[in-house]
């Protein structure tokens, strides 16, 4: 990776986010304008403020207009991103250089989806027309996810009982989290009984296994970092924004294994570069990842250098990653309790980051939090997409 | 007429209707992601697995069950076999006369002769007891063969016996006895005629093919032969059965041994051959008896949902979109004939063929490699059970290959307690879905029974 990053150059200075859930009675429109008016406020500024804008969404609506229709925004730029389930942390990478460029004061990233409108379970997918012979046709995103379940226990020798428990550790204590945060979708704690007992959706996976299908949206507006305290008391300043695109070796490759995302490994390596991290597990206060399914929250804590290889399961176990082990790891409940509007999932993400880093966090508020990552994955294993950011409340 | 028998395979599905469906005996069917096309390409590659694909001339099709109709079905075959664009392909639709119009064909100039068939009767119907889904494979050309042919005959007959409007799944017939005193007359004249020209008083075996159930079960009433009289022994296969039949008797029989093949559909159809020496070294090496033996019970109403006659509550997720047509052209060779890219710089295999190598980023030096044959083991694996799917759950593997290559593929004829890391799978020719009328034909692994006879062995 050869990326200068932009570390200290910009700050956050707003953030909104709307309650997460199957919320029938709003629609995408009434989603943005809840979130935008929240980050709005929160930075002090009046909606003219904003010069440039970049929306987030998977298929919640396309081009700029998705945005400027229902905020009635006045022939400024919006540009339409996409990305995957990374989709709201490439609106906000994109906003941060659009600001660190110098071509914009104040500009606002924002993600939405809604994809309670639809009547299916999980994902839809909208791809061009094909032969016919793509796996993911027939592959969902649980099963393309629980693949990593046997292969991890293959590979390391872990008896499948035990990587099970740590499964169900990682719903368990995400909901533990959820259920202190008033906007998650699943605002209740789950025994691990029930965990372990829902219905099967793909391999080993069950319901309670699988991140929360819902509807939501989140915004932050970002100036540089010098103008920062014109609008906060209490900024969070950019260090590090990374992103990677893998070729898709992994399914062509009998060399991949299933128990890694190398593109998250070499993400969060070009970030820790950028924000001159060196021992993560310790130079962070808390980490936002992309715990779309239990296992893969336990690969992460590897490729993201949490622990070591084949130690997730047992570091898991042991509460590290809990609200009050060594790392708190989603202590907002994560995608699998705050749920997963996929593009403003990774907003979300930032927003409790924000929250932490600024001491807003209410009940879940840890103790002094300096640094924060966020970890956003779009794809499957064998080929994805993932960003890697770190913010943290002070510059240099 | 200089052309031999090469060589002969059959294929039955592995499917059974069990006891719950009120069946006595096992009734072999389809899986829901089989038709008429797959079950000829699975008898062709049977049979091409212990023949040169260089002998085949030409392919004929017999179904009475064509996937498509205003499409040639052989080119999905041919496509599937990897054959030469200049081999021609056609579809011989209708009857199990077509089987005969196609061995008449493939007799005078040489070809693969592939008949095949997906037999529906309604639920408690006799075409349900004694049909059977199956399909065999004929290679007629020249060389040296395992069978000679001998002499033919034929007679027409206007009857209505059997019958079935183009748009219905289901068929119609008279009552047997009538069907059977008339075919009773056609298959002792077309009989004698056949063995006048071969210089014969009598074969030694006789196999006689009908969908008149009176005839089947009175075969040896009709024409005797010295050493056996027998029918297709799993049942009524449609235009399948002439060859399903006979592959029974080429599984057994002896060299220099006289074969008098009768065919009773809208008159009959005789076909007489004599076996060579080289018969007992090139019999298929599961023989349908076996193949028989082999299957596993489904449930009645999975069975009935797989034929649309019971509709189940699917996964609530979105149907699948119709495969496109450009680029189903574009990737025929991976799609239909399974074949992979090989880098020529560093030897990594794509599955599916790509433009840049991911083993050494080498722009667009790939040459074809065909991968329909190879084996390959479970790298890892998952039963999914929201996917979309004619059959939930969908088990899915990711395929490592013997020689290189991975990929992810859906697991056929799946028991999910057969799959786990390290079992071995080869591949088979599959329709994944049928969305907007076009069948997904594509390539699904298959676990290798504990025990079977390699691909490889085989050749």
């Amino acid at each position: 990776m050869s990326s200068r990053g932009i570390a200290d150059k910009v700050a956050i200075v707003g953030m909104g986010c709307t309650r997460f859930g199957e919320l029938w009675d709003r629609s995408t429109d009434d989603l943005l304008v809840d979130a935008v008016g929240q980050a709005v406020a929160s930075a002090g500024m009046r909606p003219d403020d904003v010069d440039a804008y970049w929306l987030g969404t998977l298929g919640s609506g396309q081009s700029g207009l998705t945005l400027s229709r229902p905020l009635g925004i006045d022939h400024k730029p919006v540009t339409r991103v996409e990305n995957y389930c990374a989709t709201g942390s490439e609106a906000f990478r994109n906003a941060c250089y659009a600001v660190a460029s110098g071509a914009y004061d104040r500009v606002m990233a924002v993600g939405v989806e809604k994809l309670k409108d639809s009547g299916f379970s999980g994902l839809l997918r909208s791809d061009p027309p094909a032969d016919g012979t793509a796996s993911e046709l027939s592959l969902t995103a649980p099963a393309a996810f629980s693949l990593l379940d046997p292969a991890y226990t293959t590979r390391y020798g872990v008896d499948p009982g035990a990587m099970r428990e740590a499964m169900t550790h990682v719903a368990w204590k995400n909901h533990v989290n959820g259920a202190r945060n008033p906007r998650a979708q699943f605002r209740k704690e789950v025994s691990r009984e029930a965990i372990e007992n829902a219905p099967k959706v793909a391999g080993r996976l069950g319901v309670l296994d699988c991140s929360g299908v819902s509807d939501g949206s989140a915004a932050a507006i970002v100036v540089r970092a010098e103008d920062a305290h014109l609008y906060t008391d209490r900024p969070v300043y950019v260090k590090a924004l990374a992103l990677a695109a893998g070729p898709m070796r992994g399914g062509m490759d009998p060399g991949y294994d299933f128990t890694t995302f190398p593109e998250v490994v070499r993400s969060a390596q070009d970030a820790y570069a950028q924000a001159g991290i060196t021992d993560p597990a310790r130079e962070l206060s808390l980490a936002e990842v992309h715990d779309c399914f239990t296992p893969t929250e336990l690969v992460l804590m590897e490729d993201l250098g949490f622990t070591e290889r084949g130690q997730a399961w047992k570091d898991s176990l042991a509460g590290d990653f809990d609200a009050d082990g060594r790392l708190p790891v989603n202590v907002d409940g994560g995608l699998k309790s705050f749920g997963h509007p996929v593009g403003a999932s990774g907003l979300r993400m930032l927003f409790e980051a924000w929250l932490q880093l600024r001491g807003e966090a209410g009940e879940r508020q840890l103790p002094d939090p300096h640094h924060a990552l966020t970890h956003n994955l779009g794809g499957r294993p064998g080929g994805c997409v993932s960003f890697v950011s770190v913010v943290g409340n002070e510059a240099g | 007429m200089s052309t031999v028998v090469l060589g002969y395979a059959t294929y039955l599905p592995v499917h059974r209707l069990g006891p719950d469906s009120g069946l006595r005996t096992p009734r072999v069917v389809a899986s829901f992601d089989e038709n008429s096309t797959t079950l000829a390409v699975a008898a062709a590659r049977s049979l091409l697995r212990r023949a040169d694909p260089a002998d085949v001339a030409s392919v004929w099709l017999a179904t009475t069950s064509p996937a498509y109709l205003d499409k040639t079905n052989a080119s999905a075959v041919h496509a599937a076999l990897g054959l030469a664009p200049d081999v021609f392909a056609t579809d011989v639709v209708g009857s199990g006369r077509s089987t005969v119009g196609a061995l008449r064909a493939a007799s005078a100039q040489g070809g693969l002769v592939l008949a095949a068939d997906v037999r529906v009767g309604r639920p408690g119907s006799s075409d349900e007891r004694l049909g059977a889904d199956a399909a065999g494979a004929l290679l007629l050309g020249e060389g040296d063969g395992i069978a000679d042919v001998l002499a033919q005959a034929s007679v027409t007959d206007e009857l209505l016996d059997r019958w079935r409007p183009p748009t219905s799944l289901v068929g119609a017939q008279w009552e047997e006895r009538f069907g059977f005193e008339r075919y009773a007359d056609l298959v002792r004249r077309a009989a004698g005629e056949a063995l006048d020209r071969a210089g014969l008083a009598e074969a030694d075996h006789v196999v006689v093919a009908s969908g008149n159930s009176a005839v089947v079960k009175r075969a040896g009433t009709l024409v005797k032969g010295a050493r056996s009289t027998t029918t297709s022994p799993v049942g009524f296969s449609g235009a399948a059965d002439l060859l399903v039949a006979l592959g029974a008797v080429l599984d057994t029989a002896g060299p220099g041994e006289t074969i008098l093949l009768l065919s009773a559909v809208d008159g009959c159809d005789a076909l007489v051959l004599r076996t060579t020496d080289r018969l007992p070294e090139r019999r298929q090496p599961v023989p349908v008896r076996d193949q028989l033996a082999a299957g596993r019970p489904v449930p009645y109403t999975t069975y009935l949902s797989w034929r649309g006659l019971l509709e189940r509550e699917l996964p609530r997720r979105p149907e699948p979109d119709r495969p496109a047509g450009p680029p189903s052209l574009r990737a025929a060779a991976w799609k239909f004939g399974f074949a992979g890219a090989r880098c020529t710089e560093c030897g990594f295999v794509h599955l599916p063929p790509v433009p840049v190598c991911r083993g050494c980023g080498a722009v667009e030096r790939m040459e074809a490699v065909p991968m329909a044959g190879a084996r390959g083991t479970v790298a890892t694996y998952t039963v999914d059970r929201l996917a979309f799917s004619p059959s939930p759950p969908v088990v899915d593997v990711v395929v490592d290959f013997e020689g290189g290559g991975r990929c992810s593929v859906e697991v056929a004829d799946a028991d999910p307690a057969t799959v786990t890391v390290g079992t071995e799978v080869e591949m088979t020719f599959r329709s994944l879905f049928v969305a907007g009328g076009v069948h997904n034909y594509f390539w699904k692994a298959r676990v290798v029974p504990a025990g079977a006879v390699s691909a490889e062995e085989d050749a």
